[in-house]
């Protein structure tokens, strides 16, 4: 096979607006003979599912929650980029495009980024016209702040709840055209299966969680728009449904799963504190404006905080980065975390955290203008630890927060299945190796408001589709699949819970395929997935049947797709014998322990091909070309 | 801490539910309620016997999807808090707690503690909405609003339609949540076309959905986790009201 990305040729900055020309439409009379199904309902999917359903398209589209509006979209505090330069600070799209590229560690595709830059812009004014209240100031003009050690003020934020107010301006829209008849909304329903016949994407399988019923859906089209993989480490900020299973199942049907092993590890999440804990809270990244970041000097120093003498702290982030101090970015600050814990200097009960200490901001502002500033994330932390954190310092641990990569697509979003679309945090197009900050909400919306709607046009206008029903053999084959899945899982009757060993696999990939890898470690949880797989397919215990909502069944399904990608994302990692963003394998790194990428060897995007079971996958490169951003090593002393 | 749980349970919306009484020893106090099911129904299923359902999701109180009642109190005791942000650390040692769903005859059960909220959905279909098809959009900036109403409308929009304001009520009304979103439109520039259309078409919808009629008594108020306040009620009242008398 051979990965043709399809990017345009000619200078960057017309690309998009001359292949928008040159895609084939389809004529408005004729959209609604053509029926989309869009799975995932969240910023890239509502969004979607909504504007196909304006031009005139039939869509059907599916979320496992019981309405569209929960999907994980929501939890997004921060904000939302766009070069609108509204504050006459020098931004501009070439800017947004240069810092995403170089943020990403030159491990993203130059003309994907450079459109998603050009279309932020638009975003902004459709949220707007959408009614969604996004901060002012007090002439009526929109309000920005900047984020994530961006050097202009491009952020649009409602609140500390930028993600849910975007959201709900998708959702809104999406209700609209679900009245209007334009979209069949299937809620309480997951994606089981892709159906692909005579090598085109033409259905899914799903499974009604109400009653069980193995369902399949027929249409001429099929997005994806179902997140990320983080929950492959049990413990991550993701919500608890999330999952791999739609894009792991689009996989093993065909579509090429690139850079598996980019994984985005915040560093201000509030520690875990038992064994029981089911997920990991975000604090937001702002705090490292104005906190202060240090674990005691001495090993096994347990005294507390307040007891122990400035002399005897380490501020080690400011000691290691003069120059950005506790702003470096995400993966440094975590790796850096990670450091001090491993040498045994961390805090708390379990040794895993360091202090985030407010102390000296307090005595500098006072108490008041730290409210202003954190208040709402004070009130946060104390619900959730119960500890004051105007008293003490607060204890911190990086988390898993997003995934970068995802099924491979092209330059219009279409994956190597022709007629699968894959978009928002399920593709892996726009961020290379590391995700900037406020740009996943940018990229969801992009996709899904102002991309797809073009290029599947373009697919459904110049192919010629066979008319098929659900009685078709493959959907017949894919349906039996399902229930002998669903029925396996129901009969193991084992004894252990699929939560016991989601947790293990949890664990395996945090200390392997985290912060930080290795390639004998990898090797070792190589070995070590595959042992336990079998054990869960031997000996977990699914209670209840298949014809009813039965929750530990969907998180078991979820669970053996985790097992495989797991094994992937290790693979991946252990191919790639260099450090970039997320990725940080400890044996490639310079003398002052920073990451050390290889870009005469590594520039390009692994994609992975599923060949069966039990045959390793095979791995097909996409070369990445710098024409405008030239790699640099990153430096933040 | 030792904790006496009597959890609903009820198979589906055709059979009939019961209280069961579960004993939970060795809860944690530093465990989120949700964590203290978890550990629970990890131990029924070491039983062999079925787990409690319950709606959860991001566990961060945001996506809405928790939610049932603790001791007759929707998402229990701490204020402006949902059920997956309750730690243990709220209740203590000896503890007798209810669990039972949310009440209402437009949110049918579902299994257990999960109830169907699909009512709130068409709600917003009726009208809670801002028509602007995609594409078609001015420059944000050229759209002034006011830091006031901004601020208003994103009171409103803080909303998670989590379902405890009609779950607390004992009209079982919706006021609070239809009010919230007629209001977050309604103080914005972008939503002065719809406006009036949008309160009568959703206070009909609710109608329609079987839920009661406000009589302000506020319960909805106190038990809402985004502490959203009457106002949006006598907000909505008032559109409603305007819409009706000046219909053409």
């Amino acid at each position: 096979m051979e990965l043709d990305a399809k990017i345009p040729a000619g200078p960057i900055e017309t690309l998009w607006d001359r292949h928008k020309f040159d895609l084939k439409l389809v004529n408005p009379a004729n959209k609604r003979k053509y029926r989309i199904i869009v799975v995932g309902s969240g910023l890239a999917g509502g969004s979607t599912a909504a504007t196909l359903g304006e031009l005139g398209y039939q869509v059907d589209c599916f979320c496992f929650q019981d309405s569209p509006r929960r999907a994980h979209s929501i939890a997004a505090q921060g904000g939302i980029n766009a070069a609108k330069n509204y504050h006459g600070d020098g931004d501009s799209i070439y800017r947004l495009f240069y810092d995403t590229v170089k943020g990403g560690d030159f491990r993203a595709r130059e003309a994907n980024v450079y459109r998603l830059a050009q279309i932020s812009v638009d975003i902004i004014d459709q949220c707007v016209a959408q009614g969604v209240p996004f901060a002012r100031e007090y002439g009526g003009l929109l309000d920005n702040r900047s984020f994530g050690g961006a050097q202009v003020s491009r952020t649009f934020y409602a609140r500390g709840q930028t993600g849910q107010q975007l959201l709900l301006g998708a959702y809104q829209a999406l209700e609209r055209q679900i009245a209007a008849g334009q979209v069949k909304m299937h809620s309480r329903a997951e994606m089981l299966d892709l159906v692909v016949v005579d090598g085109r994407a033409r259905g899914i399988v799903t499974r009604d969680l109400v009653t069980g019923a193995i369902e399949s859906h027929v249409a001429d089209a099929v997005v994806l728009g179902t997140g990320g993989y983080g929950n492959v480490y049990y413990l991550s900020t993701n919500a608890k449904g999330c999952n791999t299973t739609a894009i792991w199942r689009a996989y093993k049907k065909g579509a090429l799963f690139a850079n598996p092993c980019f994984t985005q590890i915040h560093p201000t999440c509030i520690p875990v504190t038992g064994n029981y804990q089911s997920k990991l809270t975000l604090m937001s990244e702002s705090l490292r404006n104005d906190g202060r970041i240090w674990v005691p000097l001495r090993k096994g120093d347990h005294r507390p905080p307040a007891s122990i003498p400035e002399a005897e702290r380490d501020y080690f982030l400011e000691r290691k980065y003069p120059s950005f101090g506790n702003l470096v970015p995400r993966d440094v600050a975590s790796r850096n975390v990670k450091a001090v814990c491993d040498e045994g200097r961390g805090v708390g009960e379990s040794g895993l955290g360091v202090y985030l200490d407010f102390q000296s901001a307090l005595e500098r502002l006072g108490k008041p203008v730290i409210q202003e500033r954190y208040g709402n994330l004070f009130d946060m932390y104390e619900r959730i630890t119960g500890e004051d954190p105007y008293q003490a310092p607060m204890r911190i641990y990086p988390a898993i927060h997003y995934t970068m990569g995802g099924l491979w697509v092209d330059y219009n979003l279409m994956s190597t299945i022709p007629g699968l679309y894959v978009i928002g945090e399920a593709n892996f197009s726009d961020h290379g190796a590391n995700r900037l900050g406020a740009s996943a909400l940018m990229q969801g919306l992009a996709d899904g408001y102002f991309i797809l709607p073009y290029t599947i046009g373009d697919y459904l206008a110049t192919t010629r589709l066979p008319k098929i029903d659900a009685s078709h053999t493959a959907f017949r084959e894919s349906e039996t699949q399902v229930a002998c899945n669903t029925k396996r899982l129901l009969e193991i009757q084992g004894t252990r819970s699929v939560d016991s060993f989601h947790r293990d696999l949890g664990k395996l990939v945090w200390e392997y395929c985290g912060m930080a890898r290795t390639a004998e470690g990898l090797q070792h949880a190589l070995a070590k997935i595959p042992e336990l797989r079998e054990q869960f397919w031997r000996e977990v215990k699914v209670p209840g049947t298949g014809g009813e909502l039965n929750q530990s069944l969907e998180k078991a399904g979820r669970v053996g797709d985790f097992f495989e990608l797991a094994e992937l994302m290790c693979l991946d990692a252990l191919e790639r014998n260099e450090s970039c963003g997320g990725h940080f394998r400890e044996e490639y790194q310079t003398p002052e322990g920073e990451a050390l990428r290889n870009d005469a060897e590594y520039s390009y995007a692994a994609a992975w091909q599923y060949r069966g079971e039990g045959q390793p996958p095979a791995m097909l490169k996409e070369p990445l070309q710098f024409d405008y951003v030239h790699p640099s090593q990153r430096s933040y002393k | 801490m030792k904790l006496t749980l009597h959890i609903w349970r009820q198979r589906n919306a055709g059979e009939k539910g019961r209280m069961v009484r579960y004993d939970v020893p060795d809860v944690n106090p530093e465990m989120s309620f949700l964590e203290m099911l978890d550990v629970l129904n990890e131990g029924l299923i070491a039983r062999g016997e079925e787990p409690v359902a319950f709606d959860h999701d991001c566990r961060e109180g945001i996506c809405g999807m928790c939610g049932f009642m603790i001791n007759g109190i929707a998402h229990g005791p701490r204020r402006g808090t949902t059920v997956c942000q309750l730690h243990m650390r709220s209740f203590k040692d000896g503890d007798v707690l209810y669990l039972e769903p949310w009440r209402a005859r437009a949110f049918p059960i579902v299994k257990d503690l999960v109830v169907n909220r699909g009512a709130f959905d068409r709600i917003i279909a009726a009208g809670g909405f801002i028509t602007a098809p995609t594409g078609g959009a001015p420059d944000g900036n050229s759209i002034l609003v006011p830091k006031p109403a901004a601020d208003l409308a994103m009171d409103a929009a803080a909303c998670i339609g989590c379902g405890a304001c009609v779950a607390m009520c004992p009209n079982a009304a919706a006021a609070l949540f239809t009010g919230a979103k007629i209001m977050h439109l309604g103080v914005l520039p972008q939503g002065q076309p719809e406006r009036y259309g949008r309160a009568t078409a959703m206070v009909a919808q609710a109608n329609y959905e079987q839920f009661g009629s406000c009589t302000n008594i506020g319960e909805c108020e106190a038990v809402c986790p985004k502490e959203i306040r009457l106002e949006v009620i006598a907000r909505m009242n008032r559109d409603f009201l305007k819409a009706a008398v000046s219909a053409r």
